[in-house]
């Protein structure tokens, strides 16, 4: 069957499937089991509808059941055992972690990770924050920050050509064709480098990339923040003699820094994923492994789920005091 | 920063060139790949992209029409023609016949060629070659010219991607795959969401809370996390790699932010409407079919927008679900990292690939933008 036809009866099925299951699934709920109707009524239609949110929340439960909560326990319990090789499992303990961590690439990655979360989320949130406090109040502001929005819809492996074609490098003599080359020799370099393959810095170049495109998402959010801050507070400053630096770091940033809090732990989270630039562009090597690579080679390439599980975890045991630091915001926030 | 900025119009001016440098700065990368894709790749490799939109002085290496193309003028063998393709604007400044002396000679002057021949060459690149003898050997000697070329664009790489060229060159077949992904990727868990929000957004029930608590969880936990322990579950129940299991993968990855984003427009809705619609004897169905989802519209386009970009984007879920060994199932992403790989200097290819792949989804940006925006500010967890 064509992919086409499959996706549009796919989309049918799935649909209908929906569409059918909550209606149907609602009928026979108020009409067959707890009919309102009788002489039982009040009590059939309390009961109707204390049934009735699980019906509507089941699929989405189902789901997410399935898809993401029944997988973290599935890891955990992987990453303690070891595949053999006629088929089956056993139980290994921590084993795998125990050779993850003598592994000098699990070190690499995981150093790299730290750099990138240093860096990464610090770089978009005050790129983000100088272009949204930049483009605030300019008549042409909004296609400014339309602009700087936009890679936001690149993807990764886009992005990641964007920027190779940016970092490449000629050999010496003949014409950079990547803008950074051409700018270092215009300024007097001589050998035209491979930014890519520097230890250590061309952390930085791939770092960038996530910057490029993540500032756009900070400044979006940032410059909502700023226009929420109540003027009589600018006002007042300004009264008071404050200049534009002071209120800006004296009076506007103070009042946005929970927002500021949301937009670093989100780009945190992406950081911690980041998976697609180092894959597409390095592919971890020169010393650029980040932890998501790691584990993709892990499983995908040395097949071993044990300790790509075990990478897994780790990736979890970093996301862990975000998540927890969310639920706890937004149980707080309800009540 | 009106009243301020406004006492010092110096600092106006020094606001506008920031946010022009900024914004330039941003869209820099970006130009250089859209220019690049409608260069050659002769083009590209010879000169930066920021050049082509600027006539150049290049230095070229040309040849003359092959001896065949000799006719006989009394008793000289002549052949003419223009070094240039037919329609170049290119002016050559100088020129010359030995790769050591490229500017030997200026535009009409006449040169002697090694074997005896005498060549002229004019600025617009038409050259008289003739000899007393006739010419043999396959092609025409060398011309060495210097010369200031227009800027020249071409769709020809369009062309070679989308329609002529060979398997690893032709991105049709992916293209359609990646929209083969996308739509039913983001068409079905909206629907599953919108039902789910409704329930924790307006019904009461015990274990709704914590419900809400744990959807905040999932929102952020590492899809890294499910990889294998799905790919295995798609195993056990027979539907390996393949559509079906991209969609179910992409299906749950997404619900949790399908079900936070709309609970929390949902929530927003003016409770009068509801009790109103539940006075007059409405069911939960007939609220929720008749009512929120017609007035969760702007939530429900900035999570479709939101997955859109998502899927179409994607390129690890797809790796692990969707493509197997026989690659007929590749998805854009993937054959541009591909192509990474294995073209790594053809940047033409490259170029007009990675754009093609990245076009759908400015046009979605850009004409949704004020969903995603709002989809964004209501995302973000507070």
């Amino acid at each position: 069957m064509h992919p086409a036809i499959q996706g549009l009866l796919t989309i049918a099925f799935g649909v209908g499937g929906c569409v059918g299951y909550f209606y149907l699934s609602n009928i026979i709920l108020d009409t067959l089991i707890f009919p309102a109707r009788g002489k039982e009524i009040a009590r059939n239609i309390r009961r109707a509808n204390m049934v009735r949110p699980w019906l509507f929340l089941f699929p989405a439960l189902l789901a997410l059941g399935l898809y993401l909560a029944y997988p973290v326990v599935e890891t955990i319990r992987l990453s303690l055992t070891e595949r053999l090789p006629g088929g089956g499992s056993q139980f290994v303990g921590l084993a795998n972690y125990k050779q993850m961590l003598g592994e000098p690439k699990f070190w690499e990655a995981l150093q790299n990770n730290f750099l990138w979360l240093l860096v990464v989320p610090a770089a978009s949130t005050a790129f983000g924050l100088l272009a949204a406090q930049l483009t605030d109040r300019l008549a042409w502001g909004n296609i400014a920050k339309s602009l700087i929005f936009m890679p936001m819809a690149i993807s990764f492996v886009g992005a990641a050509v964007i920027w190779k074609l940016v970092y490449d490098a000629r050999p010496p003599g003949t014409e950079q064709i990547g803008v950074l080359n051409a700018i270092y020799i215009w300024l007097g370099g001589i050998e035209p480098q491979q930014w890519l393959t520097i230890p250590f810095w061309n952390n930085f170049f791939l770092m960038m990339v996530l910057v490029w495109i993540q500032t756009g998402f900070a400044m979006v959010i940032l410059s909502a923040a700023l226009r929420g801050i109540p003027e009589e507070t600018v006002e007042a400053a300004i009264v008071d003699g404050a200049g534009p630096f002071q209120i800006f770091f004296r009076i506007k940033v103070p009042q946005i820094i929970g927002t500021i809090v949301v937009v670093w732990t989100t780009i945190t989270i992406v950081v911690l994923k980041v998976f697609d630039i180092v894959f597409a562009m390095t592919n971890g090597q020169w010393q650029t492994q980040v932890l998501a690579n790691y584990m993709y080679d892990k499983l995908f390439v040395a097949r071993d789920w044990g300790v790509g599980s075990a990478s897994a975890m780790m990736i979890m045991l970093l996301v862990l005091p975000i998540l927890v630091w969310n639920v706890y915001n937004a149980r707080r926030e309800m009540r | 920063m009106n009243a301020i900025a406004g006492q010092k119009p110096s600092l106006i001016w020094a606001l506008r060139i920031s946010v022009i440098v900024l914004v330039g700065l941003w869209l820099f990368p970006t130009l250089g790949l859209l220019v690049s894709s409608f260069r050659t790749g002769d083009q590209i490799a010879t000169s930066g992209w920021w050049k082509a939109l600027f006539p150049t002085e290049q230095n070229l290496t040309l040849r003359t029409a092959e001896p065949d193309a000799q006719v006989q003028e009394g008793d000289l063998w002549v052949i003419e023609g223009n070094l240039f393709e037919e329609g170049s604007k290119a002016k050559i400044s100088a020129w010359g016949t030995n790769a050591r002396e490229i500017d030997a000679n200026g535009p009409g002057d006449t040169a002697e060629l090694r074997d005896g021949s005498v060549l002229t060459v004019e600025e617009d690149g038409a050259y008289r070659l003739q000899s007393a003898e006739e010419m043999s050997g396959r092609r025409g000697p060398r011309v060495f010219a210097t010369a200031v070329v227009p800027p020249e664009f071409t769709v020809e790489n369009y062309e070679t991607i989308l329609i002529s060229g060979g398997s690893t060159d032709n991105l049709a077949r992916a293209f359609f795959n990646t929209l083969t992904v996308t739509i039913p990727a983001t068409i079905i868990p909206i629907l599953i969401a919108a039902f789910a929000a409704y329930a924790l957004a307006w019904m009461e029930f015990p274990g709704r809370a914590l419900l809400i608590a744990t959807i905040v969880g999932l929102l952020v936990v590492p899809l890294q996390l499910a990889l294998i322990p799905l790919l295995k579950f798609h195993n056990e129940i027979g539907i390996g790699k393949g559509y079906l299991g991209v969609w179910m993968a992409h299906t749950g990855f997404g619900l949790p932010l399908a079900i936070y984003l709309l609970r929390n427009y949902m929530i927003g809705i003016p409770r009068d409407i509801i009790e109103n619609a539940r006075v007059d004897g409405a069911t939960d169905f007939q609220i929720f079919v008749r009512i929120i989802l017609p007035l969760s519209f702007p939530a429900l386009a900035s999570f479709a927008i939101f997955q859109f970009l998502w899927t179409w984007n994607d390129l690890l879920v797809a790796m692990v679900f969707l493509i197997d060994a026989t690659g007929e199932t590749t998805v854009m992403t993937k054959q541009i990292v591909e192509l990474l790989g294995t073209r790594g200097g053809n940047w033409e290819i490259l170029a007009t690939s990675a754009f093609v792949s990245i076009a759908v989804p400015l046009g979605v940006f850009f004409a949704m933008q004020k969903y995603l925006v709002r989809g964004l500010l209501a995302g973000s967890v507070k």
